[in-house]
């Protein structure tokens, strides 16, 4: 990992118009992605994990979608104001995805072959007798066994983690700068998961490739990441080295995250540490601390303004009155 | 501990199913052997977890249990009585002591039905079977206490599904299951559909419930960290069968089963410095598929530390140790028959 930062989002702000109001499923998110670095973004369903990614390639539905600020720089230019004919160039090429589901994301009606070749003859100009090559190397680079023979056939006749393995095959096959991986684990089993993570680990650190990593799971996370988001609410509300936030988590809702999953490794005793609550409905969010309702420390600042985000250096930053008050 | 009473009693139970058309030659006959011989007791006011990947037949497990599917082979046996024997009449009676909690909270309430109702379902259900005797009052008060005691609120009780979040509609699910004031339920899958803050909550409901109730659940999860948690005993299924069955704490800390081994060894810790240093036994290959007969262990394909005999004949379940049970030839010699 070098200080090289090769993609940097700076108050992205992505909403979603519907029937009942505004959404605000990104809500000023800034990060900073080094070469060669994996940056996990963890939060629970709905706090905008997915819809952050999206936006870094300008993939949101518009309507009822809209990208209503922010800049993603990428090699100089800001992804969100790129032409469309430029973004397809980065699309897949420089910036890869992986998504959760293997069988949704990958075409049930062409061969491995034909979606894979597609790729690279589009983005790296080999001839199709090439780029197969290429795609057999790439299927064989990911550990599936006969590439030469599996390449020809359909999705369906692939297992759910040999179709990842595929799925990761055909996003690294044009040596993407970055990877955005959306829970390419979560419908996988444990054994399959570390198979799959071992996989994508050794192949990154092999070809150099930056990785967002966005996941539920906070053992993945421990697992993979370099640094660490945590979203609550399409905000971020702590950052910071993956170590550093797990010893030491700053924001109420990541303590209460860390200490509410069970652990393998120790008996939990009689009851887990639960957080209150629910976590809020999005639509016209007014503009306090989201979490307020469930934080076990909130003050009367709380409910009326959002806090500011306090830099502690090194990357670490938490966005909570908390720390905000005591600078 | 007072040896307990044995509130269920599972023996040699077997759910194949039939595929690729029904054939006339019985011997032609292709089966799915989705649960292919389980064995195992729950006593009173335990939770035994039962935990494995998908497709080892955790589910048909329960289903099979529950009658939802009409047993192969084996017993069922729940407060001395067979429900694979009962008539139909007789086995919903039985019903009362068992009730289940499903993985899916949005499929598995009637969104056209209020919280209040799907609540009171199962008694209204047992009312017409003239199980029960409650005046619409009675009935009432019953579902507002148990609104009231798995977290909500009784004005709640007109709303219909769509207006609660997951973890809501996770504790109306679980209010129905305690309608009938059950024994036994059983949990498929109950909270791993849920975000994690959410499903500490629920889990920690469950373990109050049980307290309060007395209540024996048979816990099914993918998640070994939420099994261990939960369970005080731990049957680890592979391919249809029990592979090993254990004291919750003890399987953890010295399971025996190579396949336990490498279930455990895979399930990620969260905590980066174990993270960073922990070795793995990473599995190769995929679950095969349960559509044959085998002669040799189920584990036999994947296993890395397999003999010649694991080829040729199935090990059986068999206890190792005082309350440890491990179906594999490296501790013992038992082949299952």
């Amino acid at each position: 990992m070098t200080e090289e930062v090769i993609l940097q989002v700076k108050d992205l702000k992505t909403y979603f118009h519907v029937d009942e109001g505004l959404v605000k499923a990104v809500d000023g998110v800034s990060f900073n992605l080094r070469k060669g670095e994996t940056l996990g973004i963890v939060g629970e369903s709905g706090s905008g994990k997915s819809v952050t990614n999206l936006s870094i390639i300008n993939m949101i539905p518009s309507p009822p979608g809209r990208i209503a600020g922010g800049e993603v720089i990428f090699m100089d230019k800001d992804l969100l104001k790129l032409p469309m004919n430029e973004l397809r160039q980065i699309r897949g090429n420089k910036i890869a995805m992986i998504f959760q589901d293997p069988m949704t994301s990958i075409n049930p009606f062409l061969r491995i072959s034909t979606q894979m070749i597609e790729t690279i003859v589009l983005h790296q100009g080999l001839s199709k007798v090439e780029a197969k090559a290429k795609a057999i190397d790439m299927l064989k680079l990911a550990g599936i066994p006969a590439p030469e023979k599996r390449i020809d056939q359909y999705p369906h006749q692939f297992s759910g983690g040999m179709r990842q393995r595929v799925m990761i095959a055909m996003s690294l096959s044009c040596n993407p700068e970055i990877l955005i991986a959306d829970e390419p684990t979560s419908a996988l089993d444990v054994t399959i998961q570390a198979q799959i993570l071992d996989l994508m680990r050794d192949l990154t650190a092999r070809l150099g490739t930056a990785v967002i990593l966005i996941t539920h799971s906070l053992g993945v996370v421990a697992g993979m990441c370099d640094t660490l988001c945590v979203m609550y609410a399409g905000r971020i509300v702590e950052r910071g080295a993956t170590g550093a936030v797990f010893e030491e988590p700053k924001h109420p809702y990541t303590q209460g995250l860390v200490k509410s999953v069970p652990r393998l490794d120790r008996i939990s005793g009689d009851r887990l540490f639960s957080i209150r609550g629910q976590p809020p409905n999005v639509i016209d969010l007014p503009d306090c601390c989201p979490f307020y309702p469930r934080c076990d420390r909130a003050m009367d600042v709380c409910k009326r303004k959002y806090p500011r985000t306090t830099e502690f250096g090194n990357g670490r930053a938490v966005s909570c009155w908390l720390y905000t008050e005591a600078r | 501990m007072a040896e307990k009473e044995v509130l269920l009693d599972v023996k040699d139970l077997k759910m194949h199913f039939p595929i690729g058309g029904k054939k006339l030659i019985k011997g032609q006959q292709n089966y799915i052997y989705a649960v292919d011989g389980v064995d195992f007791q729950i006593k009173k006011g335990e939770t035994l977890g039962l935990v494995g990947e998908s497709g080892c037949g955790k589910s048909t497990t329960a289903r099979a249990i529950a009658q939802l599917y009409k047993p192969t082979g084996g017993e069922v046996i729940l407060r001395g009585k067979d429900l694979t024997k009962l008539k139909a009449k007789a086995l919903i009676a039985e019903r009362k002591n068992m009730q289940m909690v499903f993985q899916d909270p949005y499929a598995s309430l009637n969104p056209r039905m209020t919280s209040g109702d799907v609540i009171s379902e199962p008694m209204r259900i047992f009312q017409k079977h003239g199980l029960l005797d409650l005046s619409r009052k009675e009935m009432d008060e019953r579902v507002e206490q148990l609104m009231e005691r798995v977290g909500l609120s009784r004005f709640f009780r007109n709303r219909y599904p769509h207006e609660f979040s997951g973890g809501q509609r996770q504790r109306i699910g679980i209010a129905r299951a305690l309608a009938l004031r059950p024994e036994l339920i059983l949990c498929d899958e109950a909270v791993s559909a849920l975000d994690v803050s959410i499903q500490a909550q629920i889990l920690n409901l469950f373990k109050d419930l049980q307290d309060e109730f007395g209540l024996t659940y048979l816990f099914i999860a993918h998640d070994l960290a939420v099994i261990q948690y939960i369970s005080t005993r731990v049957a680890v299924m592979y391919l249809g069968i029990i592979a090993e069955l254990s004291g919750s704490a003890d399987l953890y800390k010295k399971p025996l089963h190579p396949y336990t081994q490498a279930l455990l060894s895979a399930a990620p810790i969260p905590d980066p410095k174990i993270e960073k240093v922990r070795k793995r036994i990473i599995l190769t290959g995929d679950v095969p598929s349960p559509d044959r007969r085998r002669t040799g262990c189920y584990f036999y394909d994947r296993c890395w530390k397999k003999m010649d005999k694991c080829k040729e004949a199935v090990p059986k379940l068999r206890e190792v140790e005082p309350g440890h049970e491990v179906a594999c030839f490296l501790y013992h010699d038992v082949a299952r028959t």
